[in-house]
């Protein structure tokens, strides 16, 4: 072997270890009795990037300081969820002992796994029942199996952005309540443009930025898991349905391949270009954070705001929608858990909190108690989110030990069916089954 | 001398060369030994990196090979990129190098112009190059389109998203032009008076002067651009995050390899399974078979390497 050649060989080896390194290694955590009286700070680390955003934590923060001037916070903002697993897994003075968190999705591995603690025994020591203190479809989505590692910090819910003034034109007078009355209206509100739209009523594709398969579901009502914990999306009819309406409706206005490249001049869903500002589609799923988006972005139109519509076959539910929202724990490895659990408390339950933490960022608030307080700032748009988050009937997409995994499956496949790639809705969906069980036994 | 002494002398030898050795041996078996027995071991259990490992058997390596449906599409890509970038990359470099030796004036302005892409900073150059290259909004398909050409998905078409990568690699392109330029402007000149003395053209001397002399260079960049594109991670899930529009929340997850798989490359496996999903034991398979496919790879490349250049190194 000439010199070039180990040299090489060598490289190749090394270059390919470095890889490796990095994805095999980590630690698990302990317990905590400590005393949250005695002088300690503990680490909160968060995602909230946005300056309001941080102006409105840490007055929160300021307001948990003033009542536990004990208890110092060291806030580390803008962590995402890559970095949060990673710190928990590996723990350290430096880890956070608080995390919180935007999604939803990762509760299931988080309480699965034992990363977070289980706040159950905290919340019983402290008098708070969870069931009189937030709503119920947010209880759901932050405990995994009976164990509830996370609380409610502050809620999104979805509902359906119209544009009036695109309404007027039209001839119609109220936002859609059923989906047969959705998709006349999004006919309606379609204009072609030679191969393309002047104006889209709605943009049905599954990549439509928040008009996903989860989002979409949510007003079947669907049950993604049965009681064994099995993916169930072939025996659930509210999957199939839910496919046959969007294949319909993508049809309806002008077909996969024509919307897919009307889809690709769209702006940023964040920024100010979304086709909802510029008047490119017509109507919008969105949460509730858009009201504010399109105020900044300086949006010409009146905006109108219901809830999304729902299945003619369930008219009487309607006012339901996908609901989500921040999470928030309390790391299992930290050696400060009962000064932890303070601040968790205080920024979960405390009304005054969650209140002017709701009224600075515009989220839903989560806990009973602040939906009702007289200090919440609420326009008749708002109220309209507000009365989502609220509505016994709204969903979410349900916890699971490895995230949101199945939910990559069933997208996965969606967006084989809508491209006509996959034409066999019951097979496909018996596949969507076997191979989320497939990656939820892998995880156990 | 008696034995004895003999002994102490060679023992106090031995122990100056392990002192000598001691820097490598530390940094090889922490960098090396140590993550690629933890990888082999970590590949047979079951770890989530908050419980202990548990032994799994060969149920990792099923799954991975089985029943994980991104592993194929993304040993696919991986391959179509190692053929088709690797090559593209290799003859581009080489090709630009060519031109800027053969250049007479302004030298320094297009050594400065190919080589300041290589600078800039993956991520953003790979958002630069979506925005560029988008397909309804983006000034290339304007020009295209303009002149009459079909204006391509880019990176929003699974045909079009691997050379929509491949363009922007040949884009940096500037270190492979610095080493072939190095190495061009290193070949003797009297081999190429030699050539030209015995009637040999442009493509005979570059055939049996240049490229000899340059061989060792360009299994060098081969070499290199095989590991390097093994690990391609960044430009190709930045590019299918900006492409697709999805950031990833709540009942919106981003597809990976957006569009249709098409930019899925092993390394966001591991990061996935890994750091995502805390399936370690799975990470490990996908990294272990990334080490044998970058060993193979070299191996193959040096055995055949004989075959293709005279000259030696």
């Amino acid at each position: 072997m000439s010199r070039l050649t180990r040299l090489c060989s060598f490289v190749a080896a090394a270059a390919s270890i470095s890889l490796l390194a990095g994805a095999c290694t980590g630690q698990s955590g302990g317990q905590a009795d400590d005393d949250p009286t005695k002088d300690v700070t503990v680490n909160f680390w968060h995602a909230w990037s946005q300056p309001n955003e941080l102006k409105a934590i840490n007055s929160d923060i300021a307001a948990f300081e003033k009542v536990h001037p004990n208890i110092h916070v060291h806030v580390v903002p803008n962590v995402n969820d890559d970095k949060i697993n990673q710190a928990l897994r590996t723990g350290g003075s430096d880890s956070p002992d608080v995390v919180s968190s935007f999604t939803t999705d990762n509760v299931g591995k988080f309480c699965s796994s034992g990363a977070l603690a289980d706040l159950g025994p905290l919340l019983k020591k402290s008098g708070i029942d969870p069931a009189k203190t937030f709503p119920k479809p947010m209880l759901d989505y932050t405990a995994y199996q009976g164990t509830r590692c996370t609380l409610p910090l502050l809620g999104d819910a979805y509902g359906l952005y119209y544009n009036k003034d695109a309404f007027k034109a039209a001839g119609i007078s109220a936002p859609p309540r059923t989906m047969s009355e959705f998709k006349a209206d999004a006919v309606k509100l379609t204009r072609s443009q030679g191969d393309s739209y002047a104006q889209l009523g709605f943009m049905p594709d599954f990549h439509g930025y928040e008009s996903t398969p989860a989002h979409y579901v949510a007003q079947w009502s669907p049950t993604y898991f049965d009681a064994q914990g099995r993916s169930q999306t072939a025996k659930d009819p509210a999957f199939t349905k839910m496919f046959a309406f969007q294949k319909d409706l993508v049809n309806s206005l002008g077909g996969f391949t024509k919307l897919e490249k009307y889809r690709n001049t769209f702006g940023d869903e964040f920024g100010a270009k979304n086709p909802f500002h510029t008047g490119q589609v017509a109507m919008a799923t969105d949460g509730e954070w858009r009201l504010g988006m399109a105020r900044d972005a300086g949006v010409k139109f009146p905006i109108g705001v219901a809830p999304m519509p729902v299945p003619d076959d369930q008219a009487n539910t309607y006012g339901k929608g996908y609901i989500t929202g921040t999470i928030v724990g309390v790391a299992a490895h930290s050696a400060k858990q009962n000064a932890a659990w303070e601040l968790v408390k205080f920024l979960t339950t405390d009304t005054n909190a969650v209140v002017d933490f709701s009224n600075a960022i515009h989220n839903v608030p989560s806990t009973l108690d602040a939906l009702k307080s007289p200090k919440l700032v609420s326009d008749p748009n708002f109220k309209t989110f507000l009365d989502i988050a609220q509505n016994p009937n709204s969903n979410t997409t349900p916890a699971s030990p490895n995230g949101g995994q199945y939910q990559v499956t069933l997208q996965d496949f969606a967006y084989s069916y809508e491209a006509g790639k996959a034409t066999d809705l019951p097979t496909g969906l018996r596949g969507v089954d076997q191979q989320v069980d497939r990656d939820i036994a892998q995880t156990k | 001398m008696t034995p004895l002494t003999l002994r102490a002398k060679r023992r106090r030898s031995a122990l100056v060369t392990l002192g000598f050795l001691a820097p490598w041996i530390i940094g090889f078996s922490v960098f090396f030994a140590y993550p690629l027995i933890s990888t082999v071991y970590f590949s047979f259990m079951h770890y989530d990196g908050f419980r202990p490992p548990t032994w799994n058997g060969t149920r990792n390596w099923s799954y991975v090979f089985t029943q994980y449906p991104f592993f194929w599409p993304a040993l696919r890509n991986t391959m179509w990129l190692v053929l088709v970038m690797v090559t593209t990359r290799v003859v581009f470099g080489l090709g630009i190098g060519l031109l800027i030796t053969k250049i007479k004036t302004g030298t320094g302005l297009f050594r400065t112009a190919f080589y300041l892409p290589y600078l800039a900073p993956p991520v953003a150059a790979t958002m630069a190059f979506a925005f560029l290259l988008n397909p309804g909004t983006g000034p290339v398909n304007h020009l295209l389109g303009d002149i009459g050409l079909p204006q391509p998905g880019w990176f929003n078409d699974p045909s079009w998203s691997k050379p929509a990568l491949t363009l922007l690699a040949l884009w940096g392109i500037g270190d492979l032009m610095v080493i072939f330029m190095a190495a061009l402007l290193d070949v003797p000149k009297e081999q190429y008076e030699a050539a030209e003395l015995d009637g040999a053209g442009p493509w005979q001397r570059f055939r049996f002067v240049t490229l000899p002399n340059i061989s060792p260079i360009v299994m060098f960049a081969v070499v290199t651009g095989v590991i390097q594109t093994m690990q391609y991670y960044t430009q190709p899930i930045v590019a299918g995050k900006v492409a697709s529009g999805i950031i990833g929340n709540a009942g919106q997850q981003f597809e990976p390899g957006y569009p249709e798989k098409s930019t899925l490359t092993l390394p966001q496996l591991v990061y996935n399974l890994g750091f995502q999903r805390f399936d370690t034991g799975s990470a490990c398979v996908i990294a272990l078979i990334l080490f044998a496919l970058a060993m193979a790879f070299t191996a193959l490349l040096m055995r055949r390497r004989g075959g293709l250049i005279q000259a030696g190194d």
